[in-house]
């Protein structure tokens, strides 16, 4: 007998969920972009359709780096895997973006398959270490290119010039620069270069501030509106806007300069000017256009080869 | 050792400000905490098995979900249900929620120290629960408390660092500033264990007055 009742209060439990549920459908969504959990309809890996062929001939006369290489028949890259677009490794394990396609080019230019390629995920504090180290042959990831960090190692580049810049949602209207965020509230990674200039410029109020540890919760509070704008690397918020094109876009007003380079061993003359040549050659013959357009340049905003700048 | 001050000077706003909000969160969360905690802790204690059974699965489900995951689950779910909270409230509410579980067991173990028969002749002289609870129960209870309910609070303290990682400007988001500002990590990490240090001491001399008050001759 009792279970019999409580069968009886379990179904009709169930009934009035089940009409709730229906109610609640037939409701107008408040809004397409709240339903959207950040970019996991994108999640999978697509190359921007350029193509690397290794060169058979490859020889840096006098580079010890590049005679590894070409002994070991593989390169070890150091990379990132956490920025969409950018550096990128999706759930099956495949990289994509504008710097792995960036490295991919220069393996092959060195005469290595892009399938012999090594890489390894690289934290950004511990990236000098690992090419003085030899861990790594060279690293292609947001680096900027400093003074400081050449007292460390070498730079080839700069193969892209971003700046800090912000990333709001497709229908915002109100912000269209670093001084039109007074009163918005504004993500970016925990003390991060980016948000400390926002904190010290006062560019926006102490409590609109908002901090997380990665950019991608930044992007799932921006498509939540529960910030206004993210703010770091146009490169980077690149990445983001093209894995969202229909909700997110990049103001496209860069309020900073930052070189991208890909760090080599120091002291290197012969391979640093080989790949210097090489990032040139692909300025000219659209290489470099091919990458960014299947890559960055999926977000909207167009990208233009940087000057390289040869020491 | 020169460098180790600087390290603290140059940057001392931010571990003013960090430490500022660690102290607030703590505070907030220690005061809601003490009371939901202690609402539940009757709740399991309680007459009505109806009461028991709501404090036993509070209990058992938040005690065994990780922190971090309450903090995620009011930052990043709630908000997909098109209900706001600001991130320092999120910090208090996910404090205070997983705290309680704790400080319950804590009041519950207290409540258990005092023999039944103590209860049972209090009712025989016709006490109510409540009374029985006020004036027999709870004033020995609470001297076995007192330990484990420090180090509850001890362990919360420590637990607001969790917050840095949710928008929440505490010590435990120094040391990421620090590190963009090229800061030697020793010397910063060093100096914020110092300030938990300084912040735990008077929860301990708290504790060591609490003892000598309640103590008795047994």
């Amino acid at each position: 007998m009792r279970i019999k009742r409580v069968a009886a209060v379990a179904m009709m439990a169930s009934l009035a969920l089940s009409a709730a549920a229906c109610g609640k459908e037939g409701e107008p969504t408040p809004s397409a972009g709240g339903s959207a959990s950040g970019g996991a309809q994108s999640d999978t890996c697509k190359s921007s359709g350029a193509t690397f062929t290794p060169k058979t001939d490859a020889a840096v006369a006098g580079s010890p780096a590049f005679e590894k290489i070409k002994a070991a028949g593989k390169v070890s890259i150091g990379v990132k895997f956490d920025q969409p677009n950018l550096g990128y490794k999706d759930a099956q394990g495949k990289r994509c973006g504008f710097d792995i396609e960036i490295a991919q080019y220069v393996a092959s230019t060195l005469g290595i398959d892009p399938a012999k390629i090594e890489y390894k995920e690289i934290a950004s504090a511990n990236r000098e270490t690992a090419i003085k180290g030899g861990e790594v042959d060279y690293y292609v990831g947001t680096y900027s290119i400093t003074d400081k960090r050449k007292n460390d190692i070498s730079f080839a580049g700069p193969y892209f010039v971003a700046g800090q810049d912000l990333l709001v949602r497709k229908d915002e209207t109100s912000i269209t620069g670093k001084d039109t965020i007074k009163g918005k509230k504004v993500c970016s990674a925990t003390g991060s270069t980016p948000i400390q200039k926002v904190r010290d410029e006062g560019l926006t109020e102490p409590n609109n501030i908002v901090e997380f540890k990665t950019y991608s919760e930044c992007v799932s509070q921006l498509l939540d509106k529960k910030v206004d704008a993210v703010t770091t690397d146009d490169a980077i918020l690149k990445g983001y806007a093209a894995q969202s094109p229909t909700e997110l876009k990049v103001v496209g007003q860069p309020f900073s300069t930052e070189k991208y380079g890909i760090g080599l061993p120091k002291d290197d003359k012969a391979l640093r000017d080989y790949i210097n040549n090489q990032i040139e050659a692909s300025f000219s013959n659209g290489t470099w256009q091919k990458i960014y357009d299947g890559t960055l340049g999926l977000s909207g905003s167009a990208g233009t080869p940087p000057t390289l700048e040869r020491y | 050792m020169g460098e180790f001050f600087r390290v603290l000077t140059d940057n001392g706003q931010l571990f003013v400000d960090g430490f500022t909000n660690t102290v607030k969160l703590f505070l907030i969360a220690a005061v809601g905490s003490l009371v939901l905690g202690t609402l539940l802790g009757a709740m399991r204690v309680s007459p009505v098995p109806a009461l028991r059974a709501f404090g036993a699965t509070y209990v058992n489900l938040v005690r065994n979900t990780p922190l971090t995951l309450v903090f995620a689950f009011l930052v990043f779910a709630v908000p997909k249900l098109d209900v706001n909270i600001d991130y320092d409230d999120s910090a208090a509410v996910a404090l205070t929620v997983y705290t309680s579980a704790f400080v319950c067991e804590v009041i519950r173990s207290g409540v258990n120290t005092v023999a039944a028969g103590q209860a049972e002749a209090a009712r025989a002289l016709g006490m109510t629960f409540g009374q029985v609870l006020t004036l027999i129960v709870l004033p020995q209870a609470l001297r076995a408390m007192v330990p484990p309910m420090m180090s509850v609070f001890i362990a919360m303290l420590k637990n607001t660092t969790i917050a840095a990682g949710f928008s929440v400007l505490e010590a435990g988001a120094i040391p990421a500033y620090m590190a963009e500002r090229g800061e030697p990590q020793f010397a910063v990490l060093l100096w914020i264990t110092i300030g938990f240090l300084i912040l735990i001491l008077p929860l301990v001399a708290l504790q060591r007055i609490l003892e000598r008050k309640w103590r008795v001759a047994r």
